[in-house]
């Protein structure tokens, strides 16, 4: 397997589109799903005499996200890129060049390595082109249809420096990158929309070489097609190298159907883009104070909430039930319950097993510790507590924070008493009489068995009210 | 039309004359003579009628209508007007009707002044004769056989000839000046930044500025006063409140301190000895008026026509890109995009717009971007530190405004480079973003009229149309 | 100092501004440019890098606008004025070639 000796190496341009009410140049509606040709005004159409003013929420989210990045934040210049495209209305697109207004930065994956931010940058997003006839695609189609409603939607650029090693470095890379963006506000991050997009640079070296060829790989439209074609492009350089071949500098489009890369431009024909300082705007120079108001008012970031959530658990930060109650905004919920007294663990699996629900948010902490603490006194199983908790939620998403116990209760869940408990066991032991004498023989890989045996069998006898590792302690005391 | 714009406003707010019987005036004489001039690529009779009537109403009506009540305006067509063909004089553009307003459109309209149509000029701006309109040239008023200068040939035209008492042109590199001097007009290129860009077509964005033309000075300081100003919709617009600069006119010239460019009043810059001649008796003028007068010298303005031929083309080359056939004006049909936008730019633009597009692209291509975009922005900066110097040593600076007075038809077309040559006075004022006019005094040894240009610092308006005033009453 | 702009270099800057040319004119304009460039020489050959470059007179800064949403446009007014439109959007013949 030769791919233990080569590294793959890995750097993404993330463009987010920013949640801002208008778009970067023009106050025309930002808005995702409206009618064609409707969030347009003379900037967005590029019309002969229109010019672009500058919208300050953009600027100023692009200065939350490099402060969340731990960038730099620099003066900056805005420059036109010009190449002609017919869904670039004036054939130039305004993009902060070689002045970005956030500078080297660095974010923190779930697992705990630094990847470096080279920069982020402010730019306009193009409209939308749809092909029209033929195979319906580029190339095939006999015409196309443009909808510029997207034209001048505000996009942050946001380039990491080559520091990821695999696709599951990525794809955590994109997630942590996506849940800042969303936490602080920035973005609303969805990728299926297009509000986030990702095109990755994928090169190949044996460790410790300096880096290879690289590849810039479009079209890479989810988390899942991230790592599919960072695996495939790492199959494909390796395997074109050790057959003596080269690994070309190009631009390479994920074909999500075929499951590969394919050629698009190479980089060393590309477009002489001749960019110069935009004349139609002046250069931005954040004051200092306004960047510092817009740092105080930054929440807690997810790396922040992981740190704080594992502490009040007593587990790490990299401990996947915490990473996952971060991510799906559930430690706010995690954190009340533990404080309320319930038992970390079992509060943070229900967060991940039970709480993946529409609505579960509106369920509260202390509703949450309420039912733990039933579950931990043994007033209910697992599996009872799991259709309490659906319940709960139930209740909750119409607006009551529901009693568990009442729940539980309405649910024919009652607690066993002890004496219904003990008949229960022994009868089970009488009518297994066989099973039970190789049980107290002690051999543990037997007793393991038998354990799932007669725990199987009471339960079926008590129709599930008993809790199983009620039953297991009772048949380790019963057998002495 | 003899009356001036100030006087036509005045009747028509105080009800002695009607805002209709002005504009039926200017449209006869539209209809009289501009067959043989061209100045104007269209007459908006109708809606001008229509203003007009709605105008006198409100004046029936006791309100107070602005300060250009019932004056008739052309505007250069460069500047979009909602709904009323906007062309650029080029075939790329012809009949595109703008679905917005200028933001100078919406102020003239908002000080009572009525539109009456839209004028001639040098396709995209580029050009210094109106010889480069798709539409045909413009011709001089004053002598038929002549240009009338450029690019805002058109609007300067319609003033000379009392089409109508107030224009607008737009000016990158002496466009309002040049043809104010060559037509016998006032031309005033504002501060950059003092006029709003928005809805102005641009040629080259960091020099264009929008301005009046008028047949007398203190009809374009009415006029200035009315379009200048900040406006949200221009990032470049100046936000400094504005002081109505009528107000300075009657000032004289008492104590002012006037230098005479050295650079631009020597026969080796190609000025003609008969302009000279006139601007000696200006500066006499001036003297005269209680002015000290000086000679003064602004270096780096001998490197101002080279830069801006490395700036304009530049920034045009990116500015003109977006007519390509998708969204508005002409589409020459063709079987894919790429195809289709390369004939409707072939066939649509004229050969001086490609030439610039190309000096221009090239300029900025990868690997000259230093040597030329980025060096001329420096010498800006050289033009403009000149400059400051010398308003350190006087208040305004008195120069030719064109080196000679109004050439014959086809006398320059040949050549490229010698028609540039024309702006070699004006240009040094645009790189530096100051303001500066053109004010008629006396004519050429052909008859024809001469212009001097009058330079000031910054929002210096106020004091260049004081000056100019005194100018104007001593050559009349 | 930039050598003086070639037939092949008219030729490129052609086909990035999307510009045909005949033979003749590439002859031309390869002339007239080369005149133009020559002139240009003198700003080209000095030596300016202590001086800043100039973009506005006035040197402004930080020109936002809040993000308050404006009047957009009549879509019927805007695609009436386009070459060619079908279902509310702007139709362009086949696109071949990808984006940038």
């Amino acid at each position: 397997m030769s791919e233990t000796t080569w590294e793959t190496v890995i750097g993404l341009e993330v463009h987010a589109e920013l949640a801002t009410r208008t778009k970067l140049f023009s106050g025309a509606l930002n808005h995702f799903g409206s009618e064609p040709n409707t969030n347009v005004d003379p900037v967005s159409l590029g019309l002969p005499g229109s010019l672009p003013v500058l919208n300050r929420a953009a600027v100023e989210l692009a200065i939350r996200v490099g402060l969340a990045l731990h960038c730099e934040i620099r003066p900056s210049v805005f420059a036109r890129k010009n190449y002609f495209y017919p869904d670039m209305p004036k054939d130039f697109q305004i993009s902060q060049y070689d002045q970005p207004i956030d500078l080297g930065g660095w974010l923190e994956l779930p697992e705990g390595k630094r990847i470096g931010i080279t920069r982020a940058h402010l730019e306009e997003d193009t409209g939308k082109n749809t092909h029209v006839g033929g195979s319906g695609r580029i190339g095939g189609a006999d015409y196309s249809l443009i909808d510029y409603n997207r034209a001048g939607v505000p996009l942050l650029e946001i380039v990491s420096e080559p520091d990821l090693r695999s696709a599951d470095e990525a794809r955590a890379y994109v997630g942590e990158l996506r849940a800042i963006l969303v936490a602080i506000g920035a973005s609303d991050g969805k990728m299926e929309e297009g509000s986030l997009r990702v095109d990755c640079n994928v090169s190949v070296r044996r460790p410790g070489e300096p880096f290879g060829t690289r590849c810039e790989i479009k079209n890479v439209n989810s988390l899942r097609s991230l790592g599919r074609a960072v695996d495939y492009e790492t199959r494909r350089q390796i395997d074109l190298i050790e057959a003596g071949d080269k690994v070309r500098q190009e631009t390479r489009h994920w074909d999500e159907n075929g499951g590969r890369t394919t050629p698009g431009r190479s980089k060393e024909n590309s477009e002489d883009y001749r960019y110069f300082p935009e004349p139609d705007l002046v250069p931005v120079v954040p004051d200092p104070a306004w960047i510092e108001e817009i740092r105080a008012a930054l929440p807690r970031l997810p790396a922040e909430r992981r740190h704080d959530l594992a502490a009040a658990a007593g587990l790490t930060p990299t401990d996947l039930t915490v990473i996952v109650a971060v991510d799906r905004g559930a430690d706010a919920t995690a954190l009340e319950a533990i404080a309320a007294g319930a038992d970390a663990v079992r509060v943070l699996t229900h967060i991940e097993h039970n709480l993946a629900v529409e609505g579960a948010d509106a369920l509260s902490g202390s509703t949450l510790a309420a039912l733990v603490g039933m579950e931990t006194s043994g007033a209910l199983t697992a599996t009872q507590a799991k259709t309490v908790l659906a319940e709960l939620v139930t209740l909750a998403v119409s607006g009551v924070q529901g009693d568990p116990a009442a729940v539980a209760a309405a649910k024919g869940f009652e607690a066993m008493n002890t004496g219904a408990f003990d008949a229960a066991v022994d009868a089970v032991i009488a009518d297994n009489a066989e099973e039970w004498e190789r049980f107290k023989a002690g051999d543990p890989k037997e007793r393991g068995k038998l354990t799932g045996f007669f725990v199987g069998k009471v339960m079926k006898s008590t129709k599930g009210q008993a809790d199983g590792k009620a039953v297991t302690a009772a048949l380790l005391s019963r057998a002495g | 039309m003899s009356a001036t714009a100030v006087d036509i406003a005045a009747d028509v707010r105080a009800g002695r004359r009607s805002a209709l019987d002005v504009v039926e005036a200017a449209l006869a004489a539209i209809a009289a003579r501009d067959g043989e001039l061209n100045a104007f690529n269209t007459v908006t009779a109708d809606q001008a009628r229509a203003a007009a009537a709605s105008i006198d109403a409100r004046v029936a009506a006791g309100e107070d209508v602005g300060p250009l009540a019932g004056v008739p305006v052309a505007l250069k067509d460069n500047l979009c007007t909602r709904g009323v063909p906007t062309t650029c004089s080029s075939k790329i553009l012809a009949g595109w009707k703008p679905p917005y307003d200028a933001t100078v459109v919406g102020r003239l309209v908002a000080a009572g002044a009525i539109m009456v149509g839209k004028t001639n000029l040098d396709e995209f701006a580029m050009g210094s004769s109106t010889e480069n309109s798709a539409f045909g040239p413009t011709r001089n008023p004053h002598d038929p056989t002549r240009v009338p200068g450029g690019s805002s040939g058109g609007s300067a035209a319609a003033v000379a000839a009392g089409f109508v008492p107030l224009s607008l042109g737009s000016d990158t590199g002496g466009s309002i000046r040049q043809p104010a001097a060559l037509c016998g007009v006032v031309g005033v290129k504002p501060t950059y930044g003092r006029v709003s860009r928005y809805g102005l077509v641009a040629f080259a964005s960091s020099l264009d500025q929008i301005g009046p033309f008028a047949t007398t000075v203190a009809d374009a300081a009415a006029c200035y006063d009315v379009i200048a100003g900040w406006d949200p919709f221009d990032s470049t617009s100046i936000p400094e409140p504005l002081e109505p600069t009528s107000a300075a006119l009657g000032r004289g010239v008492q104590g002012l301190r006037v230098g005479v460019v050295s650079e631009m009043t020597s026969e080796a810059m190609g000025i003609a000895p008969d302009v000279l001649v006139r601007v000696r008796e200006a500066a006499d003028a001036l003297a005269a008026a209680g002015a000290t007068v000086t000679e003064v010298s602004v270096p780096a303005c001998v490197y101002g026509l080279s830069a801006y031929y490395l700036i304009a083309p530049a920034e045009a080359s990116s500015n003109l890109a977006r007519f390509d056939g998708v969204r508005f004006g002409l589409r020459v049909d063709a079987p894919t995009t790429a195809e289709m936008q390369r004939a409707t730019r072939t066939a649509g633009f004229g050969p001086e717009v490609k030439r610039r597009i190309m000096l221009g692209t090239y300029a900025l291509c990868a690997g000259y971007y230093d040597a030329y975009y980025g060096k001329a922005q420096r010498v800006r900066r050289l033009i403009l530190e000149d400059f400051e110097r010398a308003y350190g040593e006087v208040d305004v600076l008195l120069s030719p405004t064109s080196p000679t007075t109004a050439f014959p038809l086809g006398a320059k077309t040949t050549d490229p480079l010698t028609m540039y040559l024309n702006d070699v006075c004006t240009i040094p004022s645009n790189l530096a973003g100051h303001p500066a006019l053109s004010v008629p005094f006396g004519t050429g040894s052909d008859g024809m009229p001469v212009g001097v240009q009058l330079m000031g610092p910054a929002l210096s308006e106020s004091l260049l149309f004081q000056v100019a005033a005194v100018l104007e009453a001593s050559s009349s | 100092m930039p050598a003086r702009i070639s037939r092949d270099d008219v030729a490129h800057v052609a086909r990035l501004a999307l510009l045909e040319l005949t033979e003749d004119e590439l002859e031309r304009y390869t002339e007239q440019l080369g005149a133009i460039l020559e002139h240009a020489e003198d700003v080209a050959a000095l030596d300016l890098g202590d001086v800043a470059p100039l973009a506005h007179p006035l040197s402004l800064r930080n020109v936002f606008r809040d993000d308050e949403p404006g009047a957009a446009l009549d879509r019927d007014e805007v695609l009436a004025e386009a070459p060619a439109a079908e279902s509310g959007r702007f139709r362009v013949p086949a696109i071949l070639g990808e984006e940038p």
